[in-house]
């Protein structure tokens, strides 16, 4: 109950950072990766912003022996770096790139522009069952 | 505002980026987690059947939606401009449901989380689909799409 009611409100902030930052939108977050157009620098501010909490939370973290509200971290460990990322990336570039949307800002407008989003966030899914069907 | 972007939202978007930082470090410091949106959104529903248990995915996805439209309530409205078409939605969706997975990761796992872990995955991933999106955007110009 207490772990579910902290991942709520995480979403809940994330939620807010993202539509008070003009991140729900996507026309601006294309604006950004429009560099020969007419360039939008928001997205740098909003990247800018959410660094500061996150570099001091993993200072504190190292010195941290579990979560406050669990008993053990649950961090990635993989350092290698393989083609899987690098292709995944590439290709989720290309998507974000096309929509103007990435998975936060997407599931976060289905709150404020539930059918516009609908059909990306329908398509996302179906992409992300792609991979594991054909992963399996 | 800033000299020649007009458009551009320093102030909100620093401001906002902070609550997005906020929210990473509770996820990080209360449940030990990364607050990576693709990986929660498939664990959520199942796709994904490793990572963090089921009913802290669903309650931290269920929280993005009401975050925005709280503010949205309270600001009296969010902009949110949509491509005209949904083309570009079902293109789109289909190339970053898919990419996020492959990839581990998207703009808060590999960006916001990782990158101030000074991640070097996480640093070639967002190198990567940053510049992949400027490229992408570039060629929609280029091919009169934009």
């Amino acid at each position: 109950m207490k772990q579910n009611l902290t991942a709520l409100a995480a979403g809940l902030l994330f939620g807010a950072g993202l539509a008070f930052s003009g991140m729900a939108d996507p026309a601006r977050v294309q604006g950004f990766l429009d560099l020969f157009g007419n360039w939008d620098p928001t997205l740098a501010f909003v990247m800018g912003g959410a660094m500061i909490p996150m570099a001091l939370a993993w200072l504190v973290q190292r010195r941290m022996a579990s979560p406050l509200a669990v008993s053990k971290f649950s961090l990635p460990g993989t350092v290698q770096l393989d083609r899987p990322l690098a292709v995944g990336a590439v290709l989720f570039g290309m998507g974000w790139g096309i929509a103007g949307l990435c998975p936060g800002p997407a599931i976060a407008d289905l709150g404020i522009a539930p059918l516009a989003v609908l059909p990306f966030v329908g398509a996302m899914f179906a992409g992300m069952a792609l991979h594991r069907v054909l992963t399996r | 505002m800033i000299p020649g972007f007009p458009h551009a939202m320093p102030v909100e978007g620093f401001a906002g980026g902070l609550l997005i930082g906020l929210a990473a470090a509770v996820m990080l410091l209360g449940l030990g987690r990364i607050a990576g949106v693709s990986g929660m959104a498939a664990r959520a529903t199942g796709i994904a059947d490793t990572g963090a248990p089921r009913g802290l995915a669903v309650a931290f996805v269920v929280g993005l939606p009401l975050g925005a439209l709280l503010v949205s309530l309270l600001a009296g409205g969010v902009e949110v401009r949509f491509p005209p078409s949904v083309w570009p939605l079902v293109i789109g969706g289909l190339l970053v449901g898919f990419g996020t997975r492959l990839g581990s990761g998207c703009t808060s796992g590999h960006g916001v989380c990782g990158l101030s872990r000074l991640s070097r995955r996480s640093m070639v991933a967002t190198g990567l689909f940053m510049a992949s999106g400027f490229v992408t955007v570039a060629l929609l110009r280029m091919g009169g799409l934009l």
